[in-house]
């Protein structure tokens, strides 16, 4: 096989072990807040956990926010099926997130932190507690207020999203918000607050490290920095891989596939399935409409090989949405329900082949109107596996 | 000063003020756009999707309810992409709702219905979601069926039972495709801490809670020549039932319904402010006596504030909630059980009936009046006392099928006895009227003088805030009544069980200084009573409370002591009051109930 044009660059910041947070914290509390904040911004760091939000930006209105109370939230809720690139880095590098949130609370005027973990990660607690626990006596040597606190959430992937994951802190039922009013402004506890992905946060640790430059220079136009990718299905090397972001889908598969590769799932349940034909045309950033995003996390590349049936991986899909979503909302609710028997009653031929036409533009629908971005990207596994391999839905 | 912003909505410009929400703003430019989750009383929940609306610049719809209007904001109600996805979601409630509209309660009232209508919706494309779930309906309750099989998931009772009566007894459960409103472990509504004060019924836009109905019993009763029905009919009926009957809203029908009545048949029909005016005379006398034996003889074991007991909802939610307070409240039955207790023996003997013919039905605003008729202890008359309870609705709805045009129809008198009234019975069906009422009477019972307010109309009482007080302070008593002067008579009113807890929490912290308390389940009291017509809002409520208090201006006797018919009862029947018969007929006790 020819080799591509364009090879895989890989990155090894976010694990790599640096031993010097203590002293880069110093040094990053010495800066004043707004040249952070134009250092995160100038780095283009976009959110990791799949809706790219920029980073800099999200401090920068927080930070504005004339809230009394303030606070800094990492979303550790790591739920979208294939990924377990934020368990990793909690285990691995817990401080680099730890001083990320203290840096955070800096810049956004904010003394607590929590960690919303996800509640299979419980496991995780222990060892978390222990590096919380030196993280905060160092703080309290140099004189920063910061405390950090983990929040175990209860296993509903809905509360992932932010605002639901708010409402679950709050003690009350995960659904998500309306919105405006934002969680800048109006977040946890009503209060301004900063949420990112363990992953944002461990790269911000890298920008204040090393400089936004060093960041900025990783990825292409629109997708700079590096990204955890976590590679799963028919794969001959699973894991998780720090990759820069722009490469094309083609060149990934090269370097991942087992040979036989049919499709790839960018993005988990609520991404896109890319089929082989597409490989070439598909770059994963954040620019393009086939990108590595999508709520509520990001970097998931799931490999499908020829033995698999789009069918089963579509009703896969479903099933996990269906009882996934929260259920507050009608299009998302009722729509994943249509949408799950929907395909099953045209297999069974109990609907024609054209009833999956009618369920494509229910989709749109759910898109338009669904009230977070669950119900909004349903849209994307099952209109990108029904158009491409409609025959396997029907026959 | 609001500032004022420019939007433009379909076309139209126009200027709102900032933080309007696009619903508002629609609704002043006189554009409706449809919704069922919203409701003026609650919160916004933005759920239903109903209301999206299309937005220059912005890749989805917004909701209309949910979302504020910004500064040159462009707003499409009615475009292509609007329309059809308004469609998708009406199709998609349809395929998850039990759409059996002609078998349903609420054909024809249901918020769902109209608007599959309005949309013709001709198809049912999707599958039908509903026949695969396994739904029960919950029918264990005297009151309030629960049928989940009609339930669209607008939260609008959870909201409710929330945020205007602080019950919590509906609460969502499970989530995605079995997400459900439920009770405290899906244990029937009549095991939990509901107070049946039917508010969620009001609230709901389609037939998933409705009151359980006893119309075609009450058919029964009339077409069977050995029973004799009597009825009674409830304040804030008269205020309510026009609505139903294609009325005004606030219309006063007090003649209409009572010659209505009289055509489907019922032997006598009767007023059940007769006996409001007989609670004020007992309660009244109660609250003396609680208060001589505070303040005269230091008596440490007689509670105060006093608390009234008109509202069965309040009372169940003071049993479950307040069990400790539960001496605090006022011994007497609420007129409902006093009229149903003395219709089958005062009326009885007095008209020489046998008891064991009456079959006593009462017309309610209400729903918890259905469990209070079902109550154990309500047989004092060695019968049931109440037989049958009726909503306003269930009323309207006899009247339909009798074909009965009600608005035709000429005034009537309540017929005799039990039949005669005083203003102050009839502002019983107003929050703070029972307050006023006892005060109109017990004033005078002290002093001997009319309570000193302009024409008797105790206006801080009145009103729609949640908690209202006042204090009268009593000057220059009877001699028997020596030891109150100089007193200041300190009560308060609350409606809606939200804010009957505030001023409970106050009583059981001992912060109150309150000697005696109004407290009606229901906001604006029974006026907007849970078995009152749908729709409910504020403004309703406002209406049918400006025509209580009208009806009260126009009595001739606007003072319960002034009743004739109440003075003639004691003289000839009950004795005095707080009496041994008035003490077996016209009060009852109250159970600790548990809190699930």
């Amino acid at each position: 096989m020819v080799a591509s044009s364009y090879q895989l660059k890989r990155a090894d910041f976010i694990f790599k072990n640096d031993n010097d947070w203590e002293r880069i914290l110093d040094k990053t509390l010495k800066r004043p807040p707004q040249e952070l904040i134009n250092e995160l911004m100038s780095s283009e760091l976009k959110g990791r956990g799949g809706a790219g939000f920029p980073t800099g930006l999200k401090w920068k209105l927080t930070a504005e926010d004339p809230s009394d109370e303030k606070f800094v939230i990492c979303n550790a809720d790591e739920g979208e099926p294939g990924t377990f690139k934020d368990r990793e880095i909690l285990s691995k590098v817990p401080y680099k997130v730890l001083m990320a949130m203290a840096v955070c609370g800096y810049v956004i005027g904010s003394s607590k932190g929590y960690i919303y973990l996800r509640g299979e990660y419980k496991f995780l607690v222990p060892e978390l507690n222990k590096a919380i626990q030196e993280f905060e006596y160092y703080c309290k040597e140099v004189g920063h207020d910061f405390s950090i606190q983990i929040f175990l959430g209860s296993g509903a992937y809905i509360c992932g999203e932010e605002t639901a994951l708010f409402e679950s802190m709050e003690g009350k039922r995960g659904e998500p918000r309306n919105k405006p009013p934002y969680p800048t402004s109006n977040g946890y506890l009503g209060k301004a607050t900063v949420v990112n992905n363990v992953e944002t946060l461990a790269h911000t640790f890298t920008i204040f490290k090393y400089g936004a430059k060093k960041f900025y220079d990783l990825g292409v136009q629109y997708s700079r920095g590096s990204k955890l990718f976590s590679v799963s299905g028919d794969t001959p090397k699973p894991g998780i891989y720090e990759l820069e972001l722009g490469m094309s889908l083609q060149d990934f598969v090269h370097e991942f596939g087992d040979g036989d590769t049919k499709a790839v799932q960018v993005g988990g349940a609520s991404g896109f399935l890319v089929p082989r034909k597409r490989f070439d045309k598909t770059t994963i950033g954040y620019r393009g409409k086939l990108t590595g995003i999508s709520l509520p996390t990001g970097g998931s590349m799931m490999l499908y090989n020829s033995s698999r049936s789009m069918y089963n991986v579509l009703d896969n899909y479903l099933e996990f949405f269906r009882e996934e979503s929260c259920g507050q909302c009608t299009p998302c609710r009722v729509g994943c329900q249509q949408l799950h028997s929907g395909i099953k009653a045209v297999k069974r031929g109990e609907k024609p082949a054209q009833y999956l036409d009618k369920l494509l533009k229910l989709t749109e629908t759910m898109q338009l109107t669904a009230k977070c971005g669950l119900g909004q990207s349903v849209a994307n596994s099952f209109s990108s596996i029904v158009e491409n391999f409609r025959e396997e839905m029907i026959y | 000063m609001n500032t004022k912003i420019n939007v433009t909505i379909n076309g139209f410009q126009l200027e709102v003020e900032n933080g309007k929400t696009i619903l508002e703003a629609a609704n002043e430019a006189g554009i409706n756009i449809p919704t069922l989750c919203y409701h003026k009383d609650l919160c916004i929940a933005g759920n239903c999707r109903v209301c999206m609306v299309e937005v220059s610049g912005q890749k989805r719809l917004a909701a209309a309810c949910a979302t504020p209007c910004e500064e040159e904001m462009e707003i499409q109600t009615n475009s292509l992409k609007v329309r059809n996805s308004r469609k998708h979601i009406i199709e998609l409630l349809l395929s998850e709702h039990n759409a059996d509209c002609t078998k349903c309660y609420k054909n024809g009232n249901c918020e769902l219905q109209e608007l599959a209508s309005e949309y013709k919706i001709m198809t049912q494309d999707f599958l039908r979601l509903a026949p695969m779930k396994n739904y029960t309906i919950d029918q264990f309750s005297p009151s309030i069926i629960k049928d989940d099989s009609k339930c669209i998931r607008c939260q609008r009772c959870v909201r409710t039972c929330a945020e205007l009566q602080g019950v919590n007894a509906l609460t969502v459960a499970y989530k995605g495709d079995e997400m459900k409103i439920a009770t405290f472990f899906e244990k029937a509504m009549n095991d939990v801490v509901c107070t049946n004060c039917g508010q969620c019924i009001n609230h709901c836009p389609t037939g998933a809670l409705v009151e359980r109905n006893y119309i075609e019993e009450v058919w029964d009763a009339i077409a069977d020549p050995n029973k004799h029905v009597v009825v009674q009919t409830a304040p804030a009926v008269r205020v309510g039932l026009g609505e139903a009957l294609g009325m005004d809203i606030g219309s006063r029908v007090t003649g209409k319904m009572v010659t209505a009545l009289k055509r489907l048949g019922f032997s006598s029909v009767l007023d059940t402010d007769f006996t409001a005016d007989l609670t004020i005379i007992e309660e009244g006398t109660e609250l003396l006596n609680r208060l001589r034996k505070t303040l005269q003889d230091k008596d440490t074991n007689v509670r105060l504030p006093l608390a009234t007991s008109c509202s069965p909802a309040w009372i169940k939610y003071i049993e479950h909630q307040y069990p400790e307070l539960l001496d605090n409240l006022s011994t007497c039955k609420s007129p409902q059980q006093m009229f149903g207790a003395l219709a089958k023996t005062y009326y009885a003997k007095a008209r020489k009936i046998d008891p064991d013919k009456i079959v006593s039905v009462s017309i309610m605003p209400c729903t918890a009046k259905k469990f209070e008729a079902n109550r154990p202890e309500m047989h004092d008359s060695g019968y049931r006392d109440v037989d049958y309870v009726l909503t306003t609705r269930e009323l309207a709805i006899m009247i339909r099928q009798a074909g009965i045009e009600f608005q035709k129809l000429p005034d009537n008198k309540f017929d005799r006895l039990m039949g005669e009234s005083t203003g102050a019975g009839v502002i019983f069906g107003a929050t703070g009227g029972v307050m006023e009422a006892a005060l109109r009477t017990a004033y005078e019972l002290v002093t001997g003088r009319e309570v000193p307010f302009d024409n008797l109309n105790i206006t801080p009482v009145r009103g729609v805030d949640g908690i209202r007080e006042a204090s009268i302070k009593i000057e220059k008593p009877l001699k028997e009544w020596a030891f109150l002067d100089g007193v200041e008579l300190k009560c308060a009113v609350a409606h809606g069980l939200v804010n009957a807890k505030t001023v409970m929490d106050a009583v059981k912290n001992g912060t109150s200084s309150y000697h005696f308390i109004e407290i009606m389940a229901c906001p604006g009291g029974c006026l907007g009573g849970g078995g009152q017509p749908i729709p409910t809002s504020p403004e309703i409520r406002q209406k049918r409370m400006e025509a209580i208090y009208a009806e009260d201006g126009a009595m001739p006797l606007r003072k319960s002591h002034e009743n004739p018919e109440v003075l003639k009862i004691y003289q000839d029947f009950l004795g005095e009051p707080l009496g041994p018969k008035s003490h077996h007929l016209l009060h009852t006790k109250y159970i600790p109930r548990e809190r699930f």
